[in-house]
């Protein structure tokens, strides 16, 4: 896979840019469980209070 | 040369009705209703045309179908050109004919907020205690499936069978970017071979495809449909009809799900695809690689390899690569083609690396570090019903309930662009068309569908405008003439002196 990944950045114009580097996706990683807890947070808040009975209730028909 | 690859999504929403007992056909009836009486005028759809029986591989089975008298009661054609009915116990959306995978993330998007608009009428109707609340999935957990089917335009001259063996590759394995996640297995007898059944899983539809290729599209589903009723010039086209797809949340992910499915049509159309990249045992595969969420299942080649979903996925982007290189991407729009190509690098790059990294793309990575962070904080087990309830809430309609909403997703479409385009048709197609003369005319189109347009025309009577070609009809080509006509009657006049 690695030599793939090669292959097609080189493949690729050097003016593209290319997916994140290790350093950004660590700083992203870090915004993203500041963010997890205040999503998990406000999940306490919106979920189905009942969520045994909402899974339970929510039947559907086949459709295609 | 591949031919643009004019597309559509058509949604089919989950649908419940709180606080009391109502069928879900007539619940998704008064949600279709609410938003047509909330319009001034709504124009009925045309079923002239419509042949749902007719098989690709040269049969009809029109004779063997029941008529669904329920589902063609409540069907409107909106004025951006879509169609908004009931089908099979579901509120449905179709979008009009889109020009490019960009367009359709629009439309699409567009679709989301005309049901969002309609629970909110509807609700407003019924009395307090009942409510009625849509869901943009594609399962109950309980075995029961619903779709989301896209649409691509394919040239006739293109043998149905060698569509069918190629695109089959790209089905079973673009679930890894596409796949909207699911809590739980819904597959029918005993797990899948090699493997014990998992917690989660990357698709809402893997565990309802039976066939490798087929007609049906409610049971025994098969990857590939064989549906041909191309709404278009039969002699030139055809319309692929997929199945096999999830409804997504995330924009981004719809932008990839059509826009990789439309480059590799191209490259079939221009016997471009790799011939070696077949899939053994697709209807399997499928199943295999949803239910690894870690992304580490192979699965058997045509060619004697094993490859992950990945590899598989890295080899078709390579030969996109290679393909615009030398074609070019106008039939997929140029400069959209290549924001899909760059797209596609980066979302394989990031789930072979670190999935969560592209937790703001894809839906299933999204949905999945939700639930875990969720099993982390309140130390849960993976069969916790709560855990399906994060599932489905996902998916939830409702701006103050949906977790997709507030899973950090990327976005694609400025929410003025969605808002207009509730009622403004694309420009590109003949979608145009359709949704201007509803716009202008309400009161003597008497009935439209993909194909065709009926006038009543004072004094003359009804006259049918049939519109074969997909991209003729729209702004470029008949924006100006028109404006230039006061009335249905000068527009009859005119256009039956040029076509």
């Amino acid at each position: 896979m690695p030599e793939q990944i090669k292959k097609t950045r080189q493949t690729r114009t050097s003016t593209e840019p290319v997916a994140e580097t290790s350093s950004t996706t660590g700083a992203q990683s870090k915004t993203m469980a500041a963010d997890l807890d205040s999503l998990l947070d406000e999940i306490d808040e919106v979920l189905e209070a009942n969520a045994e009975e909402f899974v339970k209730s929510y039947v559907q028909k086949g459709g295609q | 040369m591949a031919i643009p690859k004019v597309c559509g999504i058509e949604t089919e929403y989950g649908i419940i009705f709180k606080g009391g007992e109502v069928n879900p056909i007539t619940a998704s009836s008064i949600i279709v209703n609410a938003y047509s009486q909330g319009l001034t005028d709504s124009v009925g759809w045309d079923y002239i045309d419509e042949h749902p029986g007719n098989d690709a591989r040269g049969f009809s089975l029109d004779d063997f179908l029941f008529p669904e008298f329920e589902s063609q009661l409540v069907n409107t054609v909106l004025t951006n050109g879509a169609r908004y009915y009931v089908d099979h116990a579901h509120p449905e959306v179709s979008t009009p004919e889109c020009r490019t995978a960009l367009e359709a993330v629009l439309f699409d998007r567009a679709g989301e907020e005309i049901v969002r608009r309609s629970m909110r009428i509807a609700n407003e109707g019924l009395p307090p205690e009942s409510e009625i609340i849509l869901y943009k999935n594609n399962s109950d957990g309980k075995g029961n499936s619903y779709g989301c089917h896209e649409n691509y335009l394919v040239s006739r001259e293109t043998p149905f069978a060698q569509i069918a063996q190629q695109i089959t590759t790209h089905f079973v394995s673009r679930q890894i970017f596409c796949g909207a996640g699911k809590v739980g297995v819904e597959h029918r007898g005993a797990s899948t071979k090699g493997s014990t059944s998992p917690w989660f899983q990357l698709s809402q539809r893997a565990d309802f495809f039976e066939e490798e290729i087929g007609l049906e599209t409610t049971l025994k589903r098969p990857l590939v449909n064989t549906r041909d009723e191309p709404h278009c010039d039969p002699l030139k086209y055809r319309r692929l009809h997929v199945i096999a797809g999830d409804a997504n949340m995330s924009e981004v992910a719809t932008f990839l799900k059509v826009g990789t499915t439309a480059i590799v049509l191209a490259m079939i159309e221009d016997e471009e695809f790799p011939e070696h990249l077949l899939i053994k045992d697709p209807v399997n595969a499928v199943r295999q690689i949803s239910h690894d969420h870690t992304l580490q299942a192979a699965v058997a080649m045509s060619d004697g390899r094993r490859l992950t979903a990945i590899q598989i996925q890295f080899e078709l982007y390579e030969a996109a690569v290679v393909y615009a290189a030398h074609y070019g991407l106008d039939a997929i729009d140029q400069s959209v083609g290549e924001d899909v190509l760059l797209r596609w690098k980066n979302v394989l790059l990031g789930l072979h690396s670190d999935p969560l990294s592209v937790a703001n793309v894809v839906d299933w990575v999204a949905k999945l570090r939700i639930v875990n962070g969720y099993v982390a904080r309140h130390g849960l087990q993976h069969i916790d019903a709560k855990l399906k309830a994060i599932d489905l809430q996902y998916h939830d309609m409702r701006t103050d309930k949906c977790l997709a909403l507030r899973a950090g997703l990327d976005v694609l479409c400025a929410s003025s662009d969605v808002l207009r385009s509730m009622s403004e048709p694309p420009v590109s197609t003949r979608a145009f068309f359709r949704g201007t003369v509803l716009q202008r005319w309400p009161q003597q189109v008497i009935a439209a569908n993909w194909d065709s347009i009926v006038f009543d025309i004072d004094n003359e009577g009804l006259k049918r405008v049939p519109m074969p070609e997909p991209l003729r009809g729209n702004k470029a080509l008949v924006g100006e003439l028109l404006a230039q006509c006061q009335t249905p009657a000068d527009l009859i006049a005119r256009i039956s002196s040029q076509f």
